[in-house]
Formats: structure tokens, C-alpha cells, sequence
């Protein structure tokens, strides 16, 4: 009966009726969403061209023209800006005002005429012929693909803009002074007169601040995250496992700057007020705070990732080795986290990129001075901390002082990169392995 | 609860047995000697509950003394939850509650102060699917032994690997490779190789669900004529589908049925003379 109902079909039609309707949607409305698209993102700069033209000294400077373009842009936005314009603005910005509202028109007009256009080829050129099922499969697949192609050209066109950046800083500063420079003072004499500050850009102490206060956040994280992991995945009880796994993610909800000024203002001090009851030196913002502050920031990422590699090993090396009269503790010693271990390497690598990339919390609780130190207790300054304060505040795009951020920038990518090149490359192999 | 007493538990709906075999009253009493002169085990009583759902109802059976015991039945049937009362195994799953005795040596398994851990070293299991570690095989055959401490030097140690290989009849294929990861194995092979790692504590029983059920005919006549082997040493509990299994390599074999103990007795009784009226539909293939 079911062949009968289907052979009835395929005289008429290929495809079910709603990919029919489907086709007929995209045919219809697509060319005229490109239409709308298209036009809303040339129409300020045509309509800022044509009000230009009217007045009368628009060929004067390029730069000039620019401030012109700004005032105008200010005027239409801004009533108060308006009111105090000059007559010669106002006047474009009216005559702005009046373009922009035929051309509104003309937008909405365009559109439903492309559309009724397209509709009608539509109804036109739609035959049961049609193999509508196998197109919308394939308009599909191509609006996906161009949404990964998006990502991957932002990505890209990212890279490209640090990169040049960061050669005009290499034109100024040696690689070979950047990367093994020992001293890091980025401030530039602004004057020739102005004492001091000839500017060393040495990155030595920042990636060692970097390593020390991600090296402590992995003490921190790595154990407790993986522990914790273990209990939750092999001994917790599920409803203790239902309540204590969100709580823990809670933790990774909490804002990076929440957990920066908690380092700043409770585990500094506390810290200090305990070395100095011990007889030790802390400075208030000391390495040892932002690195533990960081770790519990980092122990929800540590313990997801190790839960699921963990569940993951398969029930049958469970059951293998408790049916051998093996403990529980012994099951996961010998056989579960052994099987596990290249995947949680991975989840830790991932974690140890993810410490470095960090800033809320270094800018607040680990200083800005470059020491270049391996003692926990002292100050440290990060790779990020270093480009957040060159970059915050006013800005010459031409001193070395800026483009030194590019370049911190671009090393850092490459750090990370290379770290999660060697974990997806070492999860892959245990997948080799094992599988 | 006296054995031979008729059950006359309602059955819930959607496990009506009429509705496979086509007969709306059912008797599910045992037929068939539930004892043996030599028993290693003994089963009493048990049932067995997965939350609410009850999946074994009042199972006695006794395990013989170096016997291949066979348990066979239509999936579903409690067969396999049955066999992981033996070495206490339905401990690790959630929910799961056992009632009844299950003695060995005349105590109870399950009495409060009997440790599972030294119990599974005592009784081993075989699983459905190869399960090696993802170690090298020597290491896997030497599991065991390092984990109970049953050897003081390499050299036992070695010794041990290499008999529990040569009694699992693997020796020759791997004596090259002891240092390999043993699931670079063939499917039989792991088999076999967790056979080895299974005997290698020199367990008194061991206890097989469906170890041959992922293998292919060759692999799985290697590993029954193995079974044969082995049961002058060890006694053995097996749970198949296989019918023909079930008659190669067992003494006694037990039917089951919805969780209940259907028909037990010599091999070559059941598939001959089947007593009662589902064991005959089930072995002529009628159902299952």
C-alpha cells in the first residue's frame, strides 16, 4: 500500500510539497534580502556624497572634508550638536534628513518590486520537474558553508591586522631585542627635553610573569580540577553528582573581573598579612594571588574536560577490572585514568593556553611592574596586562610605545596556537591508540 | 519459599508471556532438578530489582564442581543479570538490589561482612564484548596477580603470564608480542586474552556472558573447545543465545523465561526431552 501511495506520487511530483514551497521562498525572497543588504550599506556613503557636492567648498582637503563628514554625521544624530552647528551644516544635514527619507522609499519600493519580480519567475519557472528537494538541500548546505567561511576569514583578516601592526613595530624595535630583551620599559620621551624613559621593549620578564602566574594556576587547577572530576565521575552518587556539577560550572559563570577584584582586595592582602606574620616579604599584589585566583577560575574548565575524557572510557574497562577484584580506587589508578590521561594532557594544555590569555584578573591583582623574577611574592606583570596598558588611554599610532601591543599580541597568538596545536594533536593520537 | 509450590505472581501486561507464545495461563514453575551432587554455588531465592522493576523472580540453581553450566533464554530473560549475581556485579549498577542466598562453600556472598572485591577474585567473569585494557598483554595478564599481590618477583610473574596464556591457548600467537597493547588483538584473540587475565588469580569459577557472541565461527569454536579445557580446572557458568552452544559445551543447562527458571537438567535432557511446553517451543526455534 505504501509503494502504491509513493509510485502515485512520483508521477506527480519528486519531491514532498514543502520543498516545493521552500524553493519557491528562497527564489522569491532571497535576491530581494540581497537587494535590501546591498543598499543599506552603501546608502550613508552615497547620501553623504551627494550632500557634499551641494555644498559649495566640498573639493577643499581631504581632511578637512572628514570633520566636515563628522559634524554633519553629529548634526543629523544629535539635536543639541544640531543646534549649535553652522548654517552651512545644518543645511546639509537637512538636506541629509530629506535624502535619506526618499531613499527609505525608494528601499522599501526596490524590494517589493524585486520580490513580486522573483515571485512571479517563481511561479513561472516552478514545474513538478523541479527537483526541489535536492536544490534546497544544496541552498542549505551553501548558506552554512558561507557561515563557516565568515568565521574563518574574520579569523584570518585578525591575524593579518596584528601582523602588520606588529611589522611596523619591528621596523622601529629588533626581533632579536623583543624576544630576548631583559628589561621592559615601553615609555617613550614624548619630547626630546623630557628626562628618563628611553623606552626598552625586552618581553624576557613578561613571558616569565606570564609562565610563573600560569604555572601557579595550574598547581592550583590541575589537581583540584581533576580530583574533583574523579569523584564526580566515578564515586559521586547521581544525585550528589546532579547538585554538585552545576554548582561547580557556576564557577565558570562567575566574571573574570568578579574573581579579579577578589584577588585584589581578599587573597592579596590575606596573603600579604600572612607573610608578614611569618616574617615574609609580599608585596600586596604578588604572582601567588592572581595565579591562585586564576586557578579556581580555571577549575570548572579542568574538571569538565577531564569528566567527559573520563566517562568516556568505556564501561566495559570498568567492569573488567572490578569483575578482576580490583577496588574502585585501584579500577581508576590502573586502568581508567591511564586510558584517560592523553585526553586530560589535552584538557590541560587547553586550560594552561587559557591562563595565559587571561587579564581581568592579573591586571588587578598582579601589578605593572616587569620584574623579572621567579619568586611567587613579588609583582609580576603579564603579556596581557602589558597590552592592555599600552592600549588604554590616548593613543599615537605611530610610537613604538602602541605597536609594541601588536606584537605582544601576535606572540601570544602563536603560544596559544602552538598549545592547542599539541593538544588536539595529542588527544588525536590517543585516539589512535585506543580506539 | 518452597520450590515446587505453583507461582501465582500476575504478570504485568506488557510482559505477558501469551503474548510471544500464544498461551494465556502460564505455569513457571521449575521443572527439573534445581541440585547437583557436587555444587561449587548455590543460588537461593533470589530475586533480583532494578528500582521498581523486578527482573529475576525466585531463581534456585545450583553451579556444579567443574561443570559447564549453561543458561539460555530469550533476551530479556534475566540470564545475564543472574550470572552477575555470582560475583556480586549488580553491586556496581545503580538501583540494582538482590535478594536471596547465594552461597559458596556454604556461606552467603552476599552476608555483610563478605568483601566483593575478594569474592571476584575468587569467581572471574568473561564479558560479552573483548575488554582489554588499553595495556600491553603481558600487562593485562599480569593484572590481576599485581593487584592481589600473589607474586614477590618478575620471574613469577612471568611464569604466571605465560601459563594463564598457554591455558587460554594464546601463548603461541603472542609469546613474540607480550609487550604490544592488547587491543592490537583480533577479536578472538582479546577474547582469549581476557580469559587469561581471568584465570591468571586461579579463580574456582568463572563466568562467561556471551563470550562469543561478538566473535566470528572460528574464533568462536577456538574459544568452546577452550571452554572444554577449561572446565577440568574451573567450574563454569556460561550465558548464551546460542542454542547449539549451549548443547557443544555444557553438562547442564537452565532455561529461563521472563526472569523465571523455567526448566533445569542435563544438556542432552533439555534439548532432547524437553519437559515443559515453553523450553520445547523455545529450542524448536518456535520463539526467541
Amino acid at each position: 500500500m505504501l509503494r502504491q501511495a509513493r509510485d502515485a506520487n512520483a508521477t506527480r511530483l519528486n519531491s514532498l510539497p514543502e520543498y516545493f514551497g521552500m524553493l519557491g521562498a528562497i527564489w522569491a525572497g532571497a535576491p530581494a534580502l540581497l537587494v535590501y543588504f546591498v543598499w543599506l550599506a552603501f546608502e550613508g556613503d552615497i547620501l553623504m556624497a551627494q550632500v557634499l557636492e551641494m555644498l559649495p567648498d566640498a573639493d577643499s582637503m581631504a581632511a578637512t572634508q572628514e570633520l566636515l563628514i563628522g559634524d554633519i554625521r553629529n548634526a543629523i544624530e544629535n539635536p543639541i550638536s544640531y543646534r549649535i552647528a553652522s548654517e552651512e551644516v545644518r543645511m546639509a544635514a537637512d538636506r541629509y534628513r530629506e535624502l535619506s527619507q526618499t531613499a527609505t522609499l525608494a528601499l522599501t519600493a526596490t524590494c517589493l518590486s524585486v520580490f513580486a519580480v522573483c515571485s512571479a519567475l517563481a511561479l513561472k519557472f516552478m514545474t513538478p520537474r523541479i527537483r526541489a528537494r535536492a536544490q534546497v538541500e544544496k541552498i542549505i548546505r551553501g548558506f552554512l558553508l558561507l557561515c563557516s567561511m565568515l568565521a574563518i576569514f574574520i579569523t584570518i583578516g585578525i591575524v593579518l591586522s596584528v601582523l602588520f601592526e606588529a611589522s611596523r613595530f619591528f621596523q622601529i624595535v629588533s626581533v632579536t631585542e623583543f624576544l630576548f630583551g631583559l628589561d621592559w620599559s615601553p615609555q617613550m620621551a614624548i619630547r626630546e627635553d623630557q628626562v628618563g624613559s628611553s623606552g626598552a621593549f625586552g618581553a624576557v620578564p613578561l613571558f616569565v610573569g606570564t609562565l610563573l602566574i600560569s604555572f601557579i594556576a595550574m598547581l592550583v587547577a590541575a589537581p583540584v580540577g581533576l580530583m574533583s572530576a574523579i569523584y564526580l565521575s566515578e564515586y559521586a552518587p547521581s544525585k550528589v553528582r546532579a547538585a554538585v556539577k552545576p554548582l561547580l560550572e557556576i564557577l565558570a559563570g562567575v566574571p573574570t573581573v568578579v574573581y579579579g577584584f577578589f584577588a585584589a582586595i581578599v587573597v592579596g592582602p590575606a596573603l600579604r598579612g600572612f607573610g608578614q606574620s611569618v616574617g615574609l616579604d609580599v608585596a600586596s599584589e604578588s604572582a601567588l594571588a592572581a595565579g591562585f585566583v586564576m586557578g579556581i577560575m580555571i577549575i570548572p574548565f579542568v574538571s569538565s574536560i577531564s569528566d567527559d575524557v573520563i566517562t568516556a572510557v568505556p564501561q566495559a574497562m570498568r567492569d573488567g577490572s572490578l569483575a578482576m577484584g580490583a577496588t574502585h580506587s585501584e579500577t581508576m589508578r590502573r586502568v581508567i585514568l591511564p586510558a584517560a590521561l592523553p585526553g586530560i594532557i589535552g584538557g590541560l594544555l587547553l586550560a594552561i593556553s587559557r591562563a595565559i590569555g587571561e587579564t581581568m584578573i592579573v591586571v588587578m591583582a598582579a601589578g605593572l611592574s616587569a620584574n623579572l623574577t621567579a619568586n611567587p611574592l613579588e609583582a609580576v606583570t603579564t603579556v596581557t596586562v602589558q597590552i592592555v596598558t599600552l592600549l588604554v588611554g590616548d593613543q599615537e599610532f605611530d610610537s613604538p610605545k602602541t605597536l609594541a601591543a601588536f606584537a605582544l599580541g601576535l606572540a601570544l597568538f602563536f603560544i596559544t596556537l602552538a598549545l592547542n596545536f599539541i593538544a588536539l594533536y595529542v588527544v588525536r593520537k590517543y585516539r589512535e591508540q585506543y580506539e | 519459599m518452597d520450590i515446587t509450590e505453583t507461582l501465582a505472581i500476575p504478570i504485568p501486561e506488557q510482559l505477558d508471556p501469551s503474548a510471544t507464545t500464544g498461551h494465556a495461563d502460564l505455569d513457571l514453575t521449575t521443572v527439573g532438578d534445581i541440585t547437583v551432587p557436587d555444587p561449587r554455588m548455590k543460588l537461593r531465592d533470589i530475586n533480583v530489582f532494578y528500582g521498581q522493576k523486578q527482573a529475576v523472580f525466585n531463581v534456585n540453581l545450583d553451579i556444579g564442581s567443574n561443570s559447564v553450566s549453561a543458561m539460555i533464554g530469550p533476551s530479556g530473560c534475566g540470564k545475564t543479570t543472574l550470572l552477575r549475581c555470582l560475583n556480586r556485579m549488580n553491586d556496581t549498577i545503580d538501583g540494582c538490589r538482590v535478594e536471596g542466598r547465594v552461597e559458596m562453600d556454604g556461606k552467603n556472598v552476599y552476608a555483610r561482612k563478605v568483601d566483593p572485591v575478594l569474592l571476584r577474585a575468587r569467581v572471574g567473569m568473561v564479558f560479552q564484548k573483548p575488554n582489554p585494557f588499553p595495556k600491553s598483554i603481558f600487562d593485562n595478564v599480569a593484572y590481576g596477580p599485581r593487584i592481589h599481590g600473589l607474586v614477590h618477583d618478575r620471574t613469577d610473574l612471568e611464569e604466571i603470564v605465560h601459563t594463564s596464556l598457554e591455558r587460554a591457548g594464546l601463548l603461541n600467537e603472542v609469546k613474540d608480542r607480550l609487550d604490544q597493547p592488547g587491543t592490537g588483538l583480533s577479536g578472538g584473540q582479546q577474547q582469549r586474552l581476557c580469559i587469561a587475565r581471568a584465570i591468571a588469580v586461579s579463580p574456582e569459577v568463572i563466568l562467561m556472558d556471551e563470550p562469543c557472541s561478538a566473535l566470528d565461527p572460528i574464533a568462536t569454536a577456538r574459544i568452546e573447545e577452550l571452554i572444554g579445557e577449561l572446565r577440568k580446572n574451573f567450574s563454569i557458568a556460561i550465558v548464551t543465545h546460542s542454542m547449539q552452544q549451549a548443547a557443544r559445551v555444557s553438562q547442564r543447562t537452565a532455561y529461563f523465561h521472563l526472569g523465571y527458571l523455567v526448566e533445569v537438567g542435563p544438556t542432552k535432557d533439555i534439548f532432547t526431552t524437553p519437559k515443559h511446553q515453553l523450553t520445547e517451543e523455545y529450542i524448536t526455534g518456535r520463539f526467541g
